[in-house]
């Protein structure tokens, strides 16, 4: 236990461990090693009483759990779970830690969960510098601390080198729901406005710009974000807002397909209209990319009542994470099987299908 | 993306194909039937779709997809040979990016790479000779296809090579060039062509007089175009003014790209390394074409990784679905082929039109007009 070791030793065994150690199979093995992991790198970290309680489950009241939320039956939990197996593990804009918090908070925020508690699985891979764990770690806390949620229980595992590359990490995030709240896309009608909140594929124009060498990276960052302090402002004011998706895998294009499939509306969507850096246009036109299907790690697809739209995108616009925001479309009655088309600035429409395996660049 | 934008400003767009139209109705009415232009290049047939081009412009004018689309014409047996080398255990062998999907007779080399063969994707092929160096032990294998576009930067890696002694360093070589096509093309007796729109970057390479035949035995218009909405209209115009004034010349929409002589530098790297137009070449969908293919010359034998590896002979069958060549020829439109969008679609290619975004089975299928929809979901 960290609070068993006086400051001095931990200072220096951290110290240590940081510099120079590797992460070898002995820390996974349940011994000394994976303890002093565990107990001088990790809990120091993510510190709170619940981890600290050293027992093999995080145990929680349901006081905690509602935390300032009125009690009532119609409060829901919200779980979600989510691994991070990303490459690079550091990218501009972000690194694994980040994106493994923020994207599991951000699948509870979407849901109209308010988010309270996250676990963190590592997954190591022999030979990882310690202080590359450490950093990640430290990652995780800060988007944690800054959104308010204590990082409860984990755990490690160590892998020989080569069965995984570097750390793989999953998250597992609870919320609550309250009451009051009810969004799903099944709740999509026509004529609802489809919003989104920043410009759209810079995560993976930006990580086929690293993985690539395509030189863009001293202007272009992934967007990895959480979305949950935007999302709450928001939900806290307007109560027309159907529904919220984050576009990740996929992208844009995943999200609104998956809208058209379950409420049973087309989605159209106004090329002229989407926000987009400069840089990604410019790699999507050399590698023959759709933006519409690239990743996004801290942008949404909204769906909102037409009714009150424009409030909800001033509202957006207000934030910084929402200063790109803008209407890129509506959701209209489906004539026969729902699809989703895009309609440029020439006034043609092409339909919008999921991106076809691995995007592959072309070559002329 | 300041270069591009004002090319997809809609008004210019719009007021030119307002110019065009009573043009296009006059050749119609000329010829008894709509207009058929080629857009030779896959990447023109991209732009079509991705603008909805067709939808605006008048009825009256047809396109044909052209068999410029260096992927979608790679025949399986070439595929084959790729993965005889990717599977050796000795060998890293590289590939630009949208051949990985290509079927072959039985594999792609996607399939293969999942199968642990060490398959990497590069965007240039001088990455090739990065490899090589960083991988001694290994033999790094360069697959190059494509036209007189790409055929320069291949040919410039293997000159480059040949004066470091690369000894790991080869070239799995089916380059293809566009002209023998279209001969092969004009010289069919069931095409109704009435004009062409010139591929820009093959251009860029081999200059505006390479195309001299097609007008002057051929008797056909070709415009070189660029690859925005705005190039292929005004493209589409200069065209249908050529068959309004009865005229057939080589004309250049994309000055600001293409040189009349192309590019020398180019052209010298690319006669010093290829023998072009020295062999026929099988093309998929379309069988064997006479003097379109561009083998190693002899000089730089030592890199043709056919030779170095002894890989047999290419089976030299005709390999399509039964209705790609049609599709190629424009004698059926892509949707018109009973396998299109059923047992062939992009997630499950069964001929290479549907493997390449800039096939024209793939920019069909992806950015058909809506009211095909309905056939073909």
């Amino acid at each position: 236990m960290a609070s068993e070791l006086s400051k001095e030793t931990l200072t220096s065994a951290k110290q240590n461990e940081k510099k120079k150690d590797l992460i070898t199979l002995a820390h996974g093995s349940g011994g000394a090693a994976m303890a002093g992991l565990i107990n001088n790198i990790l809990k120091p970290i993510f510190n709170n009483s619940w981890l600290n309680e050293g027992e093999d489950q995080a145990r929680i009241n349901m006081a905690d759990l509602l935390a300032d939320l009125a009690p009532s039956d119609q409060n829901r939990l919200a779980i979600t779970t989510d691994s991070y197996v990303i490459n690079p593990i550091e990218f501009p804009g972000g690194d694994i830690g980040k994106l493994a918090a923020c994207g599991t908070l951000n699948d509870l925020a979407v849901g109209g969960a308010i988010p309270r508690f996250l676990s963190v699985s590592f997954i190591l891979e022999e030979g990882l510098p310690v202080e590359r764990l450490a950093k990640m770690a430290h990652s995780i806390q800060q988007v944690a601390e800054q959104e308010g949620v204590a990082v409860v229980t984990g755990d490690t595992k160590v892998v020989p080198r080569g069965a995984a590359d570097g750390l793989f990490v999953n998250t597992t995030g609870v919320g609550i729901i309250p009451s009051q709240r009810s969004l799903g896309c099944r709740y999509i009608q026509p004529g609802d406005a489809l919003i989104v909140n920043g410009q759209v594929g810079n995560h993976g124009a930006a990580i086929a710009d690293v993985r690539d060498g395509l030189g863009f990276t001293s202007i272009l960052k992934s967007d990895c974000a959480s979305l949950n302090n935007l999302i709450q402002s928001v939900l806290h004011q307007f109560s027309s807002v159907r529904c919220i998706r984050d576009a990740t895998r996929g992208g844009v294009a995943a999200v609104a397909n998956e809208f058209a499939q379950v409420s049973e509306c087309d989605l159209e969507l106004w090329e002229a209209e989407l926000p987009l850096h400069d840089s990604v246009k410019a790699i999507c036109e050399l590698l023959g990319f759709d933006p519409l299907h690239l990743a996004n790690e801290g942008n949404a697809l909204w769906v909102v009542d037409s009714s009150e739209k424009d409030a909800v995108l001033a509202q957006l616009l207000s934030h910084p994470l929402g200063r790109n925001a803008r209407i890129i479309g509506e959701a209209k009655a489906a004539k026969s099987k729902p699809r989703v088309t895009a309609k440029n600035a020439l006034g043609t429409s092409r339909i919008i299908d999921l991106p076809v395996g691995e995007l592959l660049p072309r070559i002329c | 993306m300041k270069l591009i934008d004002p090319f997809r400003d809609p008004e210019p767009i719009k007021s030119a194909i307002r110019h065009l139209q009573p043009k296009a109705i006059s050749c119609a009415d000329q010829l008894g039937r709509p207009v058929q232009i080629m857009e030779v290049c896959g990447g023109h047939t991209h732009t079509l779709f991705k603008f909805g081009l067709p939808e605006l412009l008048p009825k009256q004018i047809e396109f044909v997809h052209g068999p410029g689309c260096p992927v979608c014409v790679l025949p399986r047996a070439v595929i084959d040979q790729a993965i005889a080398l990717a599977t050796r255990a000795d060998v890293i062998f590289t590939t630009f990016g949208d051949a990985l999907r290509v079927p072959g007779s039985e594999h792609s080399l996607q399939a293969v790479r999942a199968q642990g063969a060490d398959v990497r994707v590069l965007y240039s092929p001088a990455d090739a000779l990065v490899l090589a160096q960083q991988n001694p032990s290994k033999q790094v294998v360069f697959f190059a296809i494509g036209f007189e576009t790409t055929m320069p930067s291949t040919a410039l890696v293997i000159q480059q090579a040949a004066k470091q002694g690369f000894e790991n360093f080869s070239v799995l070589s089916h380059h293809i060039t566009i002209m023998p096509t279209l001969r092969a093309l004009l010289d069919r007796d069931d095409v109704l062509i009435d004009g062409f729109i010139g591929p820009g970057h093959v251009s860029a390479i081999i200059g505006e007089q390479a195309y001299r035949d097609i007008a002057d035995h051929y008797q056909k218009p070709l415009v070189i175009s660029g690859f925005e909405p705005l190039d292929i209209v005004q493209s589409i115009d200069m065209l249908l003014t050529q068959l309004v004034e009865q005229r057939c010349d080589i004309e250049n929409q994309y000055t600001r790209v293409v040189k009349s002589k192309g590019n020398q530098a180019a052209l010298n790297a690319m006669y010093d390394v290829f023998a072009i137009d020295s062999e026929d070449a099988l093309w998929r969908g379309l069988g064997q074409i006479k003097d379109s293919g561009a083998p190693i010359s002899n000089a730089y034998a030592h890199f043709d990784a056919a030779k170095r590896f002894a890989l047999p002979v290419q089976n030299q069958e005709i390999d399509c679905s039964g209705y790609c060549d049609q599709v190629m020829i424009g004698k059926l439109k892509p949707s018109q082929c009973p396998h299109f969008g059923k047992s062939c679609s992009p997630q499950q290619p069964m001929g290479a039109l549907m493997v390449s975004t800039e096939g024209a089975c793939s920019a069909y299928y992806r950015y058909r007009p809506l009211m095909e929809n309905s056939e073909v979901v």
